[in-house]
């Protein structure tokens, strides 16, 4: 971006006349950032309540009034406090053996951010990696790649990801692999295909010919110009990943109880679910507006990074 | 044209055969023994499990395997459940008009909905129904359709009793399969009611598999109409005094279909993934659920036939969609791209 006005700022006579007072550098960049990203109202509200998730994710042995495992053998299925029979110790009201739900849903957020994190950053940076590489050595090698990519798209991304469970076993740390595993094609296709865009451009050249080797032109000058897309992509799958870990942990196949993963907390749920709806609802509430949270917040990157689609 | 399909099938050899090795790695990353795996906890004795090792023929060497695993793939021959015994693809294809007409509806379903939808946002573009629509699309492309279904059991089932829990159709009926479409079947019976009680069965789980598609439709269709309605022609056709109906159903509709074509495509796969949630929630006998016991039953030849049949079903589908596109954007057929 910096050089394309750099470049304006020379070649247009009118500029010279008069002192050009665009800023550039690092903090310039953000400001505009930000006030595109803060004209959409909804994904604002997306950053404040992912904030508040964060927040409560990072303090939550001490939000939390109760341990997560806890059990209170007195209170079994007992609704939340606002319904006949509601205690205040227990405000959304407890589960089936007794262990208080407000708590296992603030529990659960640790479970379910710690999901996206992982998985987009192993998805992003094996991605990223394999994309330069793709794109920079292009031939055969490249065209290898791209086929293998094909393959792993071709299988629907849940099924995939279940069948890589049912491989490494059941687990949290195993249901993460898998996803991750699933959703790394997708930034090998973008990378690749910005890195395709980029390799031919001017300044990728004069680098090349002033002597910049491989690596660092593939990391420090060729990728800083091909994130846009990427970080829209990471706001994605972020979000797709907290939703299919949920998934698998309905499915059995996720994290294992007794832990508050919110998909893994419907799976003991349903057998409860004409008798107490709360045991039910809560946690897919929580899995939807974290979710809801990210999406929001995506779009938002998505209309402030991508300059086509900006002003339509 | 004719080139251009004989380059895309020419595409689809290397996926296909990065498939089939795929699917004949899946048995073989397991850890440990497959015999074993296979006997499950019983254990077997030494001369039996050399015995198994060499019916399998998991003692020849790999590429021996492969090949007549290829072989056999040719031949229809994709092995049997270790669970019923039966050949893998026989039970596929007995449980895939299920999954067939489940998806089918849920696409219909999506597509309508969506494509109105979408429209409709764009029309109003800026106002508070267009907000209205759109927010509510990105809450069911938020959804997790595993909860989304128990919560419509809950009100409709439960609360309400209007529709059955799970199941094709109530036990009361039985007729023979014909199409294996029970929609079809309950009125080629000509049993009074039957037709009633597959439609309540379907109606449930074709919205939950349709949620997460007619979101991502919807959202498709009101940004290609947007990009659409400012292009000159539709104000050409605008000035011409053609009613405002004409211009978006045919001048706009038409050319802002082109992108959605592509996303009606690509939300196959998402639904076949979907089918393993909603199948699974609503007991629907259909491959979705049948590849889940699967995966619990540990009947790996079952697993491995499954994968390759739906990611072919898949890749199917893709290039359908491909041709499709090349059919209705002269653009794409020219070049050759």
């Amino acid at each position: 971006m910096s050089e394309q006005s750099v470049a304006s700022r020379s070649t247009d006579p009118s500029d010279s006349l008069q002192t050009d007072t665009r800023k550039t550098g690092r903090l310039a960049m953000l400001q505009e950032f930000w006030r595109y990203f803060s004209e959409n109202r909804g994904a604002v509200l997306g950053l404040w309540f992912f904030v508040f998730i964060c927040l409560i994710a990072i303090f939550a042995d001490f939000i939390a009034p109760h341990g997560e495992t806890e059990q209170f053998r007195d209170a079994l299925l007992a609704p939340p406090v606002w319904q006949d029979g509601g205690q205040w110790k227990f405000l959304l009201g407890t589960d089936a053996v007794g262990r208080d739900m407000l708590s296992r849903l603030i529990h659960g957020a640790r479970y379910s951010l710690f999901v996206g994190c992982i998985v987009v950053s192993l998805a992003l940076v094996v991605g990223i990696a394999i994309g330069l590489f793709s794109g920079f050595v292009g031939g055969i090698t490249d065209t290898i790649i791209m086929r293998a990519m094909d393959i792993i798209l071709a299988f629907p991304a849940l099924l995939l990801a279940l069948a890589l469970v049912a491989i490494l076993g059941p687990s949290l740390t195993n249901a993460m692999i898998a996803i991750a595993i699933v959703q790394q094609p997708h930034y090998v296709r973008l990378t690749r295909a910005a890195v395709m865009s980029e390799r031919t451009k001017d300044y990728v050249t004069a680098a090349r010919v002033s002597g910049v080797r491989a690596l660092r032109l593939m990391f420090i000058t060729i990728l800083p110009n091909c994130l846009a897309p990427l970080i829209v992509q990471a706001a994605l799958s972020f979000s797709t990943a907290i939703l299919d870990a949920a998934a698998l942990g309905f499915l059995g196949m996720g994290a294992q109880p007794p832990t508050p993963e919110w998909g893994t907390m419907l799976a003991e749920a349903r057998e409860f679910i004409l008798r107490a709806w709360w045991v039910v609802t809560l946690p897919g509430v929580a899995i939807l507006l974290t979710v809801l949270a990210i999406n929001l917040m995506g779009d938002g990157l998505r209309d402030a990074l991508d300059p086509k689609l900006r002003r339509s | 044209m004719f080139f251009y399909i004989i380059r895309r099938f020419g595409l689809l050899i290397p996926t296909f055969l990065g498939v089939t090795i795929a699917a004949f790695s899946f048995i073989r990353l397991l850890p440990g023994d497959p015999v074993l795996l296979m006997a499950g906890e019983r254990g077997l004795t030494p001369e039996r499990h050399a015995e198994l090792l060499h019916q399998f023929g998991f003692d020849r060497p790999l590429w021996e395997q492969f090949l007549d695993y290829f072989m056999g793939i040719f031949q229809g021959d994709l092995g049997h459940s270790l669970v019923t015994k039966k050949p893998v693809l026989e039970e596929f294809f007995a449980l895939f008009p299920a999954t067939f007409e489940l998806s089918i509806c849920a696409m219909i379903f999506a597509t309508t909905l969506g494509i109105s939808a979408g429209i409709y946002a764009a029309i109003r573009r800026g106002t508070w129904s267009d907000q209205a629509v759109m927010g509510t699309a990105l809450i069911g492309y938020s959804m997790p359709i595993f909860w989304w279904g128990l919560l419509l059991i809950i009100l409709f089932s439960g609360i309400l009793g209007w529709t059955p829990v799970s199941g094709r159709i109530s036990l009361f009926y039985f007729f023979p399969q014909v199409t294996g479409f029970m929609l079809i079947d309950s009125v080629l019976s000509g049993q009074k009611g039957a037709f009633t009680s597959a439609l309540s069965h379907l109606i449930l789980p074709t919205i939950v598999l349709g949620t997460i598609p007619l979101a991502v439709i919807a959202r498709q269709t009101r940004s290609a109409m947007l990009e659409v309605l400012g292009e000159d022609y539709v104000r050409t056709a605008r000035a011409k005094g053609i009613s405002p109906f004409r211009v978006v159903g045919v001048h706009a509709l038409r050319n802002a279909m082109i992108p959605v074509i592509t996303t009606i495509g690509l939300q196959v796969g998402v639904l076949l993934g979907g089918a393993i949630l909603t199948e699974t929630i609503f007991s629907w006998p259909g491959i979705g659920k049948w590849m889940v016991d699967s995966i619990f039953r540990r009947d790996y030849p079952s697993v491995q036939g499954g994968l390759l049949l739906i990611a072919v079903i898949v890749m199917v589908v893709n290039l359908t969609v491909d041709l499709l596109y090349g059919l209705i954007n002269p653009k794409i057929r020219h070049t050759g791209g």
